[in-house]
């Protein structure tokens, strides 16, 4: 057993008794605060959470608002106001008309589906040889995933668009896929949650002949959920938001994906504030839905030092 | 652990280390090579040694957008370092429906720049929400959008405001690590508020706020949607507004794009991004000695 790496006992522990633990702990906690806050503290923190969210909050509903406001209605009026008075779903009809909204939606699936996929199997293939298992050149391969995340994006996009067009794969969605399909970031974050992992499990494994790619799929793999969750959500949400590197790679209005659609709409029809408020929500509603969702696994997987610097 | 073939590992790691040869190191020498040839889209180009170089020195656009770059470094990340704090601060507690604040408070992280710039848009417009206040209020309306001052220090608001909940959650994650100990020590001692925050809460979180700093220098120089969407592809009246990110994106583009200006324009943006950075992390470790 002498060929196994570095231990983390720090890191192991938490893990190990945190489902059956934490969340007693966390009522008792919850309970020790509640009765310490004196009445008017608790007032005032709950007003400042109040005035945060409709700082954070309200402008998204403000431009929901705008997008059900009818043609009979003037969106400028003074007082302003958020509920509306005509409410009508015929903008969402309208910014179908004028750009063909869903199929950017689709073309925005599919990169983000994409991404998703190639993200965490690569990220989770790549970070389980760094952390598990030992071979010349480890260290040199982790050097250039760490030298590939110290490069901007921004800095070598022109280079990427020049590559694209060598390979005739500018103007498709594989073209807005590629760079990113599997991020340094992600290499880097799966290694660090497979070093966490007790090695007990995989030595048993191990000793009944597990081969590595048994050990990879049935006994690693599983523990790391939290982590691949998170590499999951930001791989979407990049793909989904990511505005910059489309502008670039695509040309063609059909390949176009949401953002950059919004950005065209937004250009050709900068008057009809109703439409653009319609194709932004579009745009932002899967997402906000999808991380409502995922937001409690989301918050523990990012708690649990994914994102710790 | 040992593998049963010699070349295992390598096979779990071609995946990731050929896409980010082919999309990440092999693109960075390259934007290096072409930086000295006078490449375009369609043509590859012939070694002019500095050329390029020269021109951008003597360019006034590149000073504008170094200018504006800069500026939104230091407008910006003071702000992404203390804001989130406090922010996380306010969202550490245990208190009912916390897990709902602390959710709704990222939705500007999860929405696309795009969304949050056209939203910001409307609600910055001549006639917009914010207008219609301030003009009930008595101050008038303010050209948020069409002085180029103005516009740059609302694209900057727009950044902070899109980036607070991302900086609150790495904090919140730091605060969690600060005992409690230490507070109710302090409380004990007589220190107010303000004074624990600055006694316990900011030298436990000291590490957590250079990381910020150079996170979000290292993503304020290198701006790019919100200026592009709120002031226009061409960076507003006169080019004022334009940023480093959109000079690169505008020469390289396109099918007469020129390719080894731009990639000047590159290295030079890479250059200065890894120097603010060092510079963010020198000032840390000149601080703890």
């Amino acid at each position: 057993m002498s060929t196994l790496g570095r231990r983390e006992p720090e890191r192991r522990e938490p893990e190990r008794r945190e489902p059956e633990r934490r969340e007693p702990e966390r009522r008792a906690g919850r309970e020790r605060a509640e009765r310490r806050i004196p009445r008017w503290q608790l007032l005032l923190r709950y007003l400042l959470l109040l005035a945060v969210l409709a700082l954070t909050v309200g402008p998204f509903l403000w431009q929901l608002s705008t997008s059900l406001k009818g043609a009979g209605e003037d969106i400028y009026r003074y007082p302003p106001s958020l509920i509306p008075h005509d409410a009508t779903l015929g903008n969402y009809a309208g910014v179908a008309k004028i750009i063909p909204v869903w199929d950017f939606a689709l073309n925005s699936l599919k990169v983000a589906v994409a991404n998703v996929l190639t993200n965490c199997a690569g990220a989770a293939l790549a970070g389980y040889a760094l952390a598990r298992m030992r071979f010349k050149g480890r260290k040199t391969a982790l050097v250039v995933f760490i030298m590939a995340m110290l490069v901007p994006v921004e800095s070598i996009m022109i280079a990427q668009f020049v590559t694209m067009r060598e390979l005739q794969l500018n103007n498709t969605l594989l073209g807005v896929v590629l760079p990113g399909c599997i991020g340094a970031m992600n290499v880097l974050l799966m290694r660090n949650a497979f070093a966490g992992l007790p090695y007990e499990v995989e030595e048993a494994a191990y000793v009944d002949g597990a081969n590595a790619w048994q050990r990879f799929v049935r006994i690693a793999l599983p523990s790391v959920r939290g982590t691949l969750a998170v590499v999951a959500i930001f791989a979407f949400m990049g793909a989904w938001d990511d505005f910059l590197w489309p502008l670039i790679v695509l040309s063609d209005q059909s390949k176009f994906t949401l953002t950059i659609g919004l950005n065209f709409l937004h250009g050709t029809f900068a008057d009809n504030q109703r439409l653009v408020a319609a194709g932004t929500v579009i745009a932002v509603l899967p997402l906000i839905v999808l991380f409502a969702c995922l937001q409690r696994s989301f918050f523990r997987g990012v708690g649990e030092g994914a994102v710790k610097g | 652990m040992r593998t049963h073939l010699p070349f295992g590992p390598w096979l779990f790691l071609a995946p990731g280390l050929l896409i980010v040869a082919a999309f990440s190191l092999y693109p960075f020498l390259s934007t290096v090579a072409h930086s000295f040839t006078d490449a375009r889209t369609l043509t590859a180009g012939q070694f002019v040694g500095g050329a390029n170089y020269r021109e951008l020195i003597h360019d006034p656009m590149f000073w504008t957008g170094l200018r504006n770059s800069l500026l939104y470094v230091l407008g910006v990340v003071p702000l992404l370092v203390l804001l989130p704090l406090l922010l996380a601060m306010l969202v550490q507690r245990q208190i009912p429906g916390i897990t709902f604040f602390r959710a709704a408070f990222y939705t500007p992280v999860v929405a696309s720049v795009v969304v949050v710039g056209l939203i910001w848009v409307w609600l910055l417009d001549d006639r917009g929400l914010i207008n219609a206040l301030l003009e009930a209020l008595g101050f008038g309306r303010v050209g948020f959008l069409s002085d180029p001052w103005l516009l740059l220090l609302s694209a900057m608001a727009v950044t902070v405001w899109k980036g607070l909940g991302y900086y609150m959650i790495i904090y919140l994650a730091a605060l969690a690590n600060v005992p409690r100990e230490l507070h109710e020590a302090c409380a004990v001692d007589g220190a107010g508020a303000v004074r624990r925050f600055l006694t316990v809460t900011v030298p436990a979180v000291r590490s957590t706020m250079v990381l910020v700093a150079a996170l979000s220098s290292v993503s304020a120089f290198k701006v790019f949607s919100e200026v592009y969407l709120m002031a226009g592809p061409t960076g507003g009246p006169g080019g004022e507004d334009t940023t480093l990110v959109m000079l690169v994106q505008q020469a390289g583009t396109g099918l007469s794009g020129r390719v080894g200006y731009a990639s000047a324009l590159s290295v030079v943006v890479f250059v200065l991004t890894l120097g603010l950075m060092l510079l963010v992390l020198r000032a840390n470790r000149k601080e703890e000695r």
